[in-house]
């Protein structure tokens, strides 16, 4: 089906290039940037680029870490470090990364023309190169021309009273959260507005691919509690500057209490970072497995089940605070309960699998990849759910080794997975396959000699956040500190692929339904795709989507 | 038992013994260390019995996930000739992997809450030690007696660890994990810890006794333990509390109750001014030693 509107598309190309009224001149097609596939392009760019800068702040921790005793920086500079990288990864590269995919793909996938407020979409856009200026302007001034006392050095969690201690930071720090909340809230509501209204007619919402109902619950997560980390941020500032005492015992207040606030907020902005990636790999198994997906109503419920259980689980990252009894076990119970509809998901994508007809394109291995190395995650996370042994895991490299699985072979795969999915969709260009699989193998075996030995230093006793460390944990680091440097080089490969396919207009020319198994609007569309896509609604036929045959 | 079977089950048997041999031949944390330690109380065996439990449940699932996948990928295969199925959706196999995983995780959830509710009894305690977080030391009280100090990093350890101090850590005796005065505990005895800190979060966390618990400003947090082994066990703090976050670690010694009794003595002697020794004489003389909660009068 897609083929055969694809050699019409190829025909109509040129003269849609032609007559689609692209804003001409750089100023008038960035910065005033209206159209959805200009926006997703700065949002890619822009997480490239914070991918890139907090990676490299990355390599100093490990290269700090590469052997016991002091050889890099002081610690109170190492604690700036995993601060920043923290911040610039997840609101910087992740979330941006998807939101990008988000505006590219949710109109084209939904049969949209547009996004529903394309002005919003600029604002959303052009908030952020502003929030992060204002982020890394104390770290970047203390550390390159020693100026003022350096960022924030108390975790990007926030933890006061630590983190008030921090210099005229904490007012940059907080101002720059705020501004991310702004862009993530409106980004959010123009995907909703988008989703809700903007489907093409037939479109209906249980047809939908399911990188959009995982971008359509993320939005409502995002909108839910942005506002609730920019209370708790503002309310660290009143107490550091107008003399509050929220978090402050001797003033009545409560330190515990920011860290309920914080986690109501954290541990949906985790799901918000892993939900868009369920929904990209649940695109790609099935085109390169030529077999539709299996259980379509089960993975939307399951997304859904995990985003409504992600507001009752917070204090699972507080287990040692003090909570009763009681309390523990809610939140290990909760808790638990998330391994129900996540293992729904990764054995539907396995039955996926079974019984289908598999190539291995460089989207499908770093999917596979993703499924497989996210699965560790999973298994960590419900291993800290119990509590009388997270009483030995919490704040150690076992949590750290946790959290990066599903952040870094988890969500980092599923945008990479995207990239290579997409692009040819995009630039209307093949990017280099041969450099695609290098790149994806020697991302797999660098980020598990990076990650997998952290398991053991974290059983072993070492804590996270310390810059340095007995000799016994020297073995493993001098490994993972090894995969770093390899990981790390590895996404090099990447940055030149994406320029060599963008910039420097290399590579076989794209049909327009680019991979043989491909089903979905977006394909139908000739790559690249016309500057306005979908002017005049599609007419649907169920053969067309991926899940157009409503028996499933 | 074939030879080529003798020769596989060395293959596995040989490492997992030397590890094992690794772990127990020193106290932890050892070089290539690689599991939780048993340690040396009732919570650090429960943690690491719920932890091994766990564990062992999340390989039998990966076995069956991975093994899925792994079939799919060596079999369906389109330059094999895979033709895809095309069946997409069965009731009957979601209903049981909603049911079985609940019913897997009943089985897990069980056994630890039994570990907690029995870990939450912090009564009958012999005798109670307030822990006071400090940047970056600890404080140890020993409540209802002169006895306290602060515990920090121990010189050595702190010369060494200055940015190009020139020292080599390989050098230095349990560097970054040894202390000047290390808190000293009875063995066999109930000790609460009540916990809390005078500037930022801390978290107190020694493995072996098998939990760490926040230490926070203007909150007290309570927990205890019992260690039957006399021993050194070494510990640091777990929560970020700014530059030398790294640079405070824990030693408890657990010494027998006589030279425990010992020890107390001689530090209650140093801990009270002369004019009141002098007075604690003529009182001890007459009755026991009301000050001091040892754990040969009190258990």
């Amino acid at each position: 089906m897609a083929h055969a509107i694809a050699s019409t598309g190829a025909g109509d190309l040129h003269a849609a290039a032609e007559h689609d009224h692209k804003p001409q001149g750089f100023v008038q097609r960035w910065l005033f940037a209206t159209n959805h596939k200009d926006i997703g392009t700065l949002y890619l760019v822009f997480a490239l680029v914070m991918f890139f800068v907090g990676g490299s702040l990355a390599m100093v921790i490990r290269a700090e870490l590469f052997q016991p005793g002091l050889q890099i920086v002081h610690p109170e500079v190492f604690n700036q470090l995993t601060t920043m990288h923290a911040l610039l990864m997840i609101f910087g590269a992740v979330m941006p990364a998807f939101v990008g995919l988000a505006n590219w793909m949710v109109p084209m996938m939904i049969g949209a023309p547009d996004m529903a407020l394309p002005r919003m979409n600029n604002w959303s856009f052009w908030i952020l190169p502003a929030a992060f200026t204002l982020l890394l302007a104390p770290f970047v001034l203390f550390l390159l021309f020693g100026i003022g006392g350096g960022g924030p050095a108390g975790g990007w969690t926030l933890y006061p009273p630590l983190s008030l201690q921090g210099g005229d930071n904490v007012a940059f720090t907080i101002f720059a959260i705020h501004m991310m909340g702004i862009s993530s809230i409106m980004g959010a509501i123009n995907i909703i507005a988008t989703i809700l209204n903007m489907r093409a007619p037939g479109m209906d919402m249980l047809k939908m691919p399911v990188f959009v109902w995982s971008w359509l619950i993320t939005a409502f997560l995002l909108i839910a509690v942005m506002p609730v980390l920019a209370g708790s941020v503002t309310m660290l500032l009143t107490d550091k500057y107008f003399g509050t005492s929220f978090f402050n015992a001797a003033g009545g207040g409560d330190p515990v209490m920011f860290q309920h606030i914080f986690w109501f907020f954290g541990h949906p902005e985790v799901y918000i970072m892993i939900l868009p990636a369920f929904g990209v790999v649940s695109e790609i198994i099935p085109t390169f497995a030529r077999k539709p997906l299996f259980g379509y109503r089960a993975m939307v419920y399951a997304i859904a089940s995990i985003a409504f259980l992600s507001f009752i689980v917070w204090a699972h990252h507080m287990f040692t605070v003090g909570i009763p009894l009681g309390g523990e076990l809610f939140f290990m119970y909760a808790t638990m309960l998330i391994a129900i509809p996540t293992g729904i998901k990764v054995f539907n994508w396995a039955f996926t699998m079974w019984q289908s007809s598999m190539t291995f394109e460089t989207p499908m291995l770093f999917a596979i990849g993703f499924v497989m190395m996210f699965t560790i995650g999973g298994f960590s996370g419900l291993m800290l759910a119990i509590v009388p042994a997270d009483f030995q895991y919490q704040d150690t490299y076992f949590v750290v080794a946790h959290f990066h699985y599903v952040l870094v072979p988890g969500a980092v795969f599923a945008i990479m997975a995207a990239t290579y999915f997409w692009l040819p969709k995009w630039t209307g260009r093949m990017y280099n396959e041969t450099l695609g699989k290098w790149h994806f193998w020697l991302s797999t075996v660098f980020v598990n000699l990076l990650f997998f030995p952290q398991h053991f230093l974290g059983l072993a006793g070492m804590p996270r956040r310390i810059p340095d460390y007995n000799i016994v944990f020297a073995d493993f680091n001098m490994w993972s500190s090894i995969g770093a440097f390899g990981f790390g080089l590895s996404q090099l490969l990447f940055a030149w692929m994406v320029f060599d396919v963008c910039v420097r207009k290399h590579g076989a020319k794209a049909s327009a339904g680019v991979w043989e198994g491909s089903h979905g609007l977006e394909w139908t569309l000739s790559s690249p795709p016309p500057y306005h896509s979908f002017a005049v609604p599609p007419v649907i036929d169920g053969r067309m989507l991926a899940h157009g045959d409503i028996s499933h | 038992m074939t030879a080529t079977r003798l020769r596989l089950l060395r293959l596995i048997a040989v490492p997992v013994a030397l590890v094992g041999s690794l772990a127990v031949s020193a106290d932890p944390p050892v070089r290539w260390q690689l599991n939780m330690t048993e340690g040396a109380s009732q919570a650090s065996q429960s943690a690491h019995d719920l932890h091994m439990m766990t564990f062992l449940l999340c390989c039998a699932i990966g076995v069956i996930v991975y093994g899925m996948m792994f079939f799919s990928v060596w079999k369906f295969r389109k330059s094999k000739g895979a033709v895809p199925a095309k069946w997409s959706h069965n009731n009957m196999a979601e209903a049981v992997l909603t049911v079985v995983p609940a019913l897997i995780l009943m089985a897990m959830a069980w056994p630890a809450t039994k570990v907690m509710l029995a870990a939450a009894d912090t009564a009958n305690s012999a005798m109670t030690i307030k822990i006071t977080g400090y940047q970056w030391k600890w404080r140890y009280e020993y409540v209802g007696t002169p006895v306290s100090f602060f515990s920090s990093l121990k010189r050595d350890s702190a010369e060494a660890r200055r940015l190009g101090s020139g020292i080599d850590p390989y050098a230095i005796d349990n560097y970054l994990l040894d202390v000047d005065h290390p808190l000293v505990l009875p063995a066999d005895t109930k000790v609460r810890f009540v916990l809390t800190a005078e500037d930022v979060i801390h978290s107190w966390w020694v493995p072996e006794l098998g939990w760490k618990q926040d230490a926070i400003p203007g909150i007290i947090n309570d927990n205890w333990t019992r260690v039957s082994k006399p021993g050194i066990y070494r510990g640091q703090c777990a929560e970020l509390c700014g530059k030398d976050h790294g640079f405070m670690p824990i030693v408890v010694e657990v010494k027998s109750q006589a030279e425990y009794a010992q020890w107390f003595a001689d530090q209650q002697a140093a801990a009270t001014p002369p004019a009141a020794v002098a007075a604690a004489a003529v009182a001890a003389a007459e009755t026991t030693d009301l000050a001091a909660p040892a754990a040969s009068q009190l258990n």
